[in-house]
């Protein structure tokens, strides 16, 4: 664990344990203990945004220039629930390969 | 210093009687102290409050066991309270009562000490049309004792009871008239 | 300078709020504590102080949500006693841990059950591991200077600690007695307007309050714990600018007719006045007999006490409250462990007096001391005796 995960001497605590950085959460990687990876199939996926509006992790925030939702493997910790709301059978879990 | 203990009855105002006496001190420049001892707050039960004068600073926190004078708001209560408990060999007991002086002495147990006696209850309702009898008391402590001028007196009234004020300080300026003092 | 008044403590305190220009007011009312919120509601409803009074449904919200205001940078003031305070006690912890500055006076009153509204020091006694500032009142006087200083030492940038103002309920609380309120002007040169580095704020958004993994909690107890002692240095500087521009002296450790003791007697609160009345007396005896109290109590100011109590040979330590089949009072036990290793120390011995509003006397104190010199030649058995309890 770095520093930055609270590794620190008392005298470098901040004022109060106070966090400055609003939202400083987004840099921690929590998609590095994924077992499975959702992968989409763009012939079946109708961009309808189900797989944007139930993620957990918010991982689908982003849309390409067509229009399709992109999975953010920074935080994808493959839960499957994307998979499994797609109205469309569009997502399909797969084996993470190390 | 001079300690004094009031006695009186939940309602009565004893404690207001002791406030009103440290403020004019106070406020004639001496040093005074009155604080209440509280029981259970219930109208008409037996209540006292002590007030401290002197002309130094007041340090001593204790109840008031030995008092120069006592003050008794209630006719009734001499006959439920040991009220010339502690009191000084040459203090005062002031009583509200319209009773005659021997009565009063055995009423008190044979006490052949300074008493003043008015009957406030009486000046109280012709005056105030309430017997809350203890402005009516501070004119016969006055009277007894002269320890605060009259002047500081009036003014704390004014202070407290506002527009009620002047129907207080009468009833006060009657019992300074009334007020029997056998020594 | 301000003008001699007659007041009630409680009133003079409110008053004291009022000069400090306290923005927000967060109270429950509890007996013997009521006098003060009374009035500043009273005040607030006037319109004579600008503030923001936030009626509360209990002491639990009345502490959170001055938390919470002093968190955006509000100067803030809360008030309770007794069952209140222990009502608040977890909230409490939260306070010098996130660094939110509150002032809190507590009309110090004996804890249940048996039920009772009078004076001991059993609440306060309670809370001493919360990691406020705590100081003690013996007269409305101090009352007054120990509010206005509280928001002064509490706010400061090197301290930023919640800080109690401890009088006693009832036996000062309720007492009509000579205050000398400060002017306006005064206060505002000596008290400048609360500025602290970070706040709740909008435009500006940080996190107070997040959780500490095992792997930095301990780091962050250690930090608050080194930087609570060093507020003691704010601490001297406030009192000592408070005696230059108010002339009245304030120090952790206050002694009386010290210089020469072999026996002194240790009390907070304002019944170290009677105290003072009943050392005056034993002197005029020929007995050299001192008194010794805690203004500061938190952080403990362990270097004056060692170096006040170091020529006696017994210090009575009166405690009000009771620590139940413990080894002394609160008072008691830690007076005995900051003396423990000291080089010179006095023999101390333990007494509890003055439960749930038992007036002690002059001849209490008498006594006492009495007992105190006779355990100069002899080791007490107990740990403590209790004075003032019938026996038959």
């Amino acid at each position: 664990m770095g520093k930055d995960q609270g590794m620190m001497p008392w005298k470098e605590v901040p004022f109060g344990l106070y966090i400055l950085e609003p939202g400083n959460s987004a840099e921690f990687k929590t998609g590095n203990w994924r077992s499975l990876r959702p992968v989409l199939d763009r012939e079946k996926c109708v961009k309808c945004g189900t797989c944007y509006i139930m993620c957990p992790d918010m991982c689908y925030d982003q849309q390409d220039e067509e229009g399709y939702y992109l999975v953010n493997l920074f935080y994808c910790k493959g839960c499957g629930i994307c998979a499994a709301v797609c109205p469309k059978n569009a997502i399909e879990m797969v084996i993470e390969e190390v | 210093m001079i300690e004094i203990r009031l006695h009186g009855r939940g309602g009565q105002g004893a404690v207001t009687s002791a406030e009103l006496i440290a403020i004019s001190a106070i406020n004639q420049d001496k040093y005074a102290q009155a604080f209440p001892s509280f029981g259970p707050e219930r109208r008409g039960a037996p209540v006292m409050a002590f007030v401290r004068l002197s002309d130094e600073r007041i340090r001593l926190r204790e109840k008031v066991y030995h008092p120069d004078i006592v003050v008794v708001l209630d006719p009734s209560l001499p006959t439920i309270v040991k009220v010339t408990d502690g009191l000084k060999e040459d203090g005062w007991v002031i009583l509200n009562s319209h009773k005659d002086e021997k009565t009063l002495r055995e009423m008190l147990g044979g006490y052949q000490g300074k008493m003043a006696v008015v009957d406030a209850t009486k000046i109280a309702l012709e005056v105030l049309g309430l017997p809350i009898t203890n402005t009516t008391m501070l004119g016969a402590f006055l009277k007894a004792t002269g320890l605060v001028d009259r002047k500081y007196l009036e003014e704390a009234l004014e202070h407290r009871f506002g527009r009620l004020a002047e129907k207080n300080k009468a009833a006060m300026a009657r019992a300074l008239e009334e007020t029997k003092l056998y020594t | 300078m301000g003008k001699k008044v007659a007041k009630e403590v409680s009133i003079a305190i409110a008053d004291a709020v009022k000069l400090a220009r306290a923005e927000v007011i967060a109270a429950y009312p509890i007996t013997p504590q009521t006098h003060i919120v009374e009035h500043l509601s009273e005040l607030v409803a006037n319109g004579e102080l600008d503030a923001e009074y936030i009626t509360v449904e209990s002491e639990h919200s009345a502490i959170s949500a001055s938390l919470g205001a002093v968190a955006t940078g509000a100067r803030t003031f809360t008030s309770t006693s007794s069952q209140g305070l222990a009502l608040m006690h977890e909230i409490l912890f939260i306070a010098p841990a996130l660094r939110l500055p509150v002032v809190m006076v507590v009309a110090n009153r004996a804890l249940s059950a048996p039920i009772s509204i009078w004076n001991d020091h059993s609440d306060i006694m309670a809370q001493r591991d919360i990691g406020w500032i705590q100081l003690w009142a013996e007269n409305g006087q101090e009352a007054v200077d120990l509010v206005i200083q509280a928001f002064r030492i509490a706010e400061d940038r090197n301290v930023m600690f919640p800080t109690i103002v401890n009088i006693d309920g009832f036996t000062l609380s309720h007492v009509i007695e000579p205050v000398i309120l400060p002017e306006q002007e005064e206060v505002d040169a000596f008290l400048p307007p609360f500025r602290p580095k970070y706040k709740l704020d909008p435009r500006k958004p940080l996190t107070m309050g997040p959780v500490g993994v095992p792997e930095i909690y301990f780091e962050a107890k250690k930090a608050q714990d080194e930087a609570f002692k060093n507020s003691r240095k704010v601490i001297l500087r406030v009192w000592k600018d408070w005696a230059n521009r108010f002339g009245r002296e304030y120090h952790p450790v206050e002694t009386y007719r010290l210089e020469d003791a072999e026996i002194a007697l240790l009390i907070n609160g304002s019944l170290a006045e009677t105290a003072m009345t009943a050392v005056d007396k034993m002197r005029e005896q020929g007995k050299k007999v001192g008194l010794i109290r805690f203004r500061l109590w938190r952080p403990f100011p362990i270097q004056e006490f060692r170096k006040a109590v170091a020529g006696l040979k017994v210090l009575g330590v009166i405690d009000r409250a009771l620590t139940p089949g413990g080894v002394g009072g609160p008072l008691g036990t830690e007076v005995r462990a900051a003396l423990y290793n000291a080089a010179r120390r006095p023999r101390v011995v333990n007494f509890i007096a003055g439960l749930g509003g038992r007036d002690i006397t002059v001849e209490d104190f008498e006594e006492m001391a009495d007992r105190a010199a006779f355990y100069m030649k002899k080791r007490p058995k107990e740990a403590y005796e209790t004075i003032g309890v019938r026996e038959s």
